[in-house]
């Protein structure tokens, strides 16, 4: 329309070059960008620069405590960081999948039930929930959860299994009503049209926040200490404070931390690979 | 998971039972009355297609036969087995009715081969070497043979409806429901689905077709049956329904039909 050129274009609706700066819309968005990584930069700068790196080492990086934490930080701190993990989440999973199926279930009673149970348990602090296992059922009812990793593991598959309920439910939903119908017209019953063809679907969708809530779970086991760790069921966190205490240092810490990382960054990415493989079967 | 024992056998039948005989059928949802007293019959080897305009209750009515929609009252009878009576194994009564979905419905996360034989192994208890060679054999039948080891994703929604077909067939089903089973396509991958459903037809599968497709009606069908407002407004053989209509309602939707 408009050929006699620059000045003239920015009275149309959308300015292809300010007439205050003249500047594009595309220089302009560059030139903020560059000023935000200089900014960046400068304050990494300032970090480098300003930090007592030899003092940070000396209270975070000692290599004489840091040596002394192996093996026993994996063989035996680790190990029950995952297994308290492992059944949490096993359990959690089981119970969030009958939980979930009682929700969506055509008998109130056990949409009842299941509501109750979960706005309980998702409600409460988790460390509310160990104290009522490790604590108050003993005292109150006799009932002792047997096993060294019993009630540990028992208090996070109540609350987990709470909120995978929700989770799960949410996934079951998402399947398409049809593929319930499709099931059915061939013949299945509801149970078996739920575990051959709609649950695993669900699960499908579900993945990420379902490893979202495993990771979570995986750091809510340094709330068991409330249970009062012996040396054989002593997880990281608890592992690296005790370390603490006895050192007057913080490198037991850094220990825990990093294997912290190790552990939950391996998974994260793991499901990252499963969930590329689903998307091209779907 | 066996057959249901006959209630009516024992007796010789002189006449032969209907493969699904509805009587005064009713459906609402909620205050909305879907289907206002059905009465229809279709006999072993017929072909009725179901024809009227959207909300007519055509759908409804087909989804009524296997009663993936409970109906409100009345009676739905299949092979002289009442299932509207809540102590009848439904499941069982279910393999022998295939019924193919507008919108395919294959399942997503099985190879088409697995889509084939999960209800022939689970339902009828097939083993792996039986289940496999049944759905290879229904998958001939419709062309699909080639796409055994594919996700339904990678398929056309021609070939998807046809694998669904297949999936139908796997069961040896005495009889098919065809719910719009060609709107959700493209039109060129139309054919290719009514193809399939002309070869069933011809080889005397009792079916009961609910479509838009007058042509096909008209070529295919035994029996014509206009619905409207929940009613059968209208039926009989195709030409005299479709080019000869006698209701005022019939007459209205095929003019319309004509001018799309």
């Amino acid at each position: 329309m408009d050929t006699d050129g620059a000045g003239e274009v920015a009275t149309s609706s959308a300015p292809l070059v300010s007439t205050r700066t003249g500047m594009s819309k595309r220089q302009r968005a560059r030139l903020i960008r560059y000023a935000i990584y200089a900014g960046t930069l400068a304050v990494l700068a300032l970090i480098v620069f300003k930090a007592d790196w030899a003092k940070l080492q000396q209270s975070f990086f000692d290599p004489e405590i840091f040596a002394e934490m192996f093996p026993q930080v994996i063989t035996v701190a680790a190990r029950n960081t995952l297994i308290f993990s492992f059944f949490g989440f096993t359990g959690g999973l089981a119970l969030g999948l009958v939980l979930a199926l009682m929700r969506l279930s055509s008998i109130r009673p056990y949409r009842w039930a299941a509501a109750i149970y979960i706005e309980v348990f998702r409600g409460l602090p988790a460390l509310i929930t160990i104290i009522l296992i490790g604590y108050v059922l003993p005292i109150a009812l006799q009932v002792r959860v047997p096993g060294i990793y019993g009630p540990g593991s028992l208090a996070l598959a109540l609350v987990t299994g709470a909120y995978l309920a929700e989770t799960i439910r949410a996934g079951i939903e998402a399947v398409p009503r049809g593929q319930m119908e499709a099931a059915r017209s061939l013949g299945m019953g509801y149970g078996r049209a739920m575990v051959s063809i709609v649950i695993p679907q669900a699960f499908r969708v579900i993945l990420p926040p379902l490893t979202n809530e495993f990771v979570l779970l995986i750091k809510d086991t340094s709330l068991l200490f409330v249970l009062g760790t012996t040396e054989e069921t002593i997880e990281l966190a608890k592992y690296g404070r005790d370390a603490v205490n006895d050192t007057f240092n913080g490198t037991p810490l850094m220990v825990v931390a990093l294997v912290y990382l190790i552990i939950t960054i391996p998974l994260t990415q793991l499901v990252a690979v499963l969930e590329r493989r689903n998307k091209r079967s779907r | 998971m066996s057959a249901p024992p006959d209630p009516s056998s024992g007796a010789p039948e002189v006449v032969a039972l209907p493969d699904i005989d509805i009587c005064d059928l009713h459906k609402s949802f909620g205050k909305l009355a879907v289907l206002k007293g059905i009465d229809i019959a279709v006999q072993a080897g017929e072909v009725v297609c179901l024809i009227g305009p959207s909300g007519s209750g055509k759908s409804t009515l087909l989804r009524c036969v296997n009663l993936l929609e409970a109906p409100t009252s009345g009676k739905v009878v299949i092979e002289g087995i009442d299932i509207t009576d809540p102590d009848c194994d439904l499941d069982a009564v279910r393999t022998k009715i295939g019924m193919v979905f507008q919108q395919f419905n294959l399942f997503p996360h099985l190879k088409v081969m697995a889509n084939l034989t999960i209800a022939q192994r689970k339902v009828l208890g097939r083993s792996k070497a039986d289940a496999e060679a049944k759905a290879r054999e229904v998958l001939e039948r419709v062309g699909m043979l080639d796409k055994i080891d594919e996700y339904p994703i990678r398929l056309s929604g021609g070939q998807q409806q046809r694998v669904a077909i297949a999936r139908s067939l796997a069961m040896d089903p005495d009889m098919m429901l065809f719910d719009e089973a060609t709107s959700a396509l493209d039109p060129e991958l139309v054919g290719e689905v009514l193809g399939v459903m002309r070869g069933l037809a011809s080889e005397g599968m009792t079916m009961m077709v609910v479509t838009h497709e007058m042509e096909f009606a008209r070529h295919v069908a035994d029996r014509v049956v206009f619905m409207a407002d929940g009613n059968i407004v209208e039926q009989g053989v195709p030409d005299d329904v479709l080019l000869r209509p006698q209701n005022e309602r019939t007459q209205r939707f095929l003019q319309m039909v004509k001018e799309r």
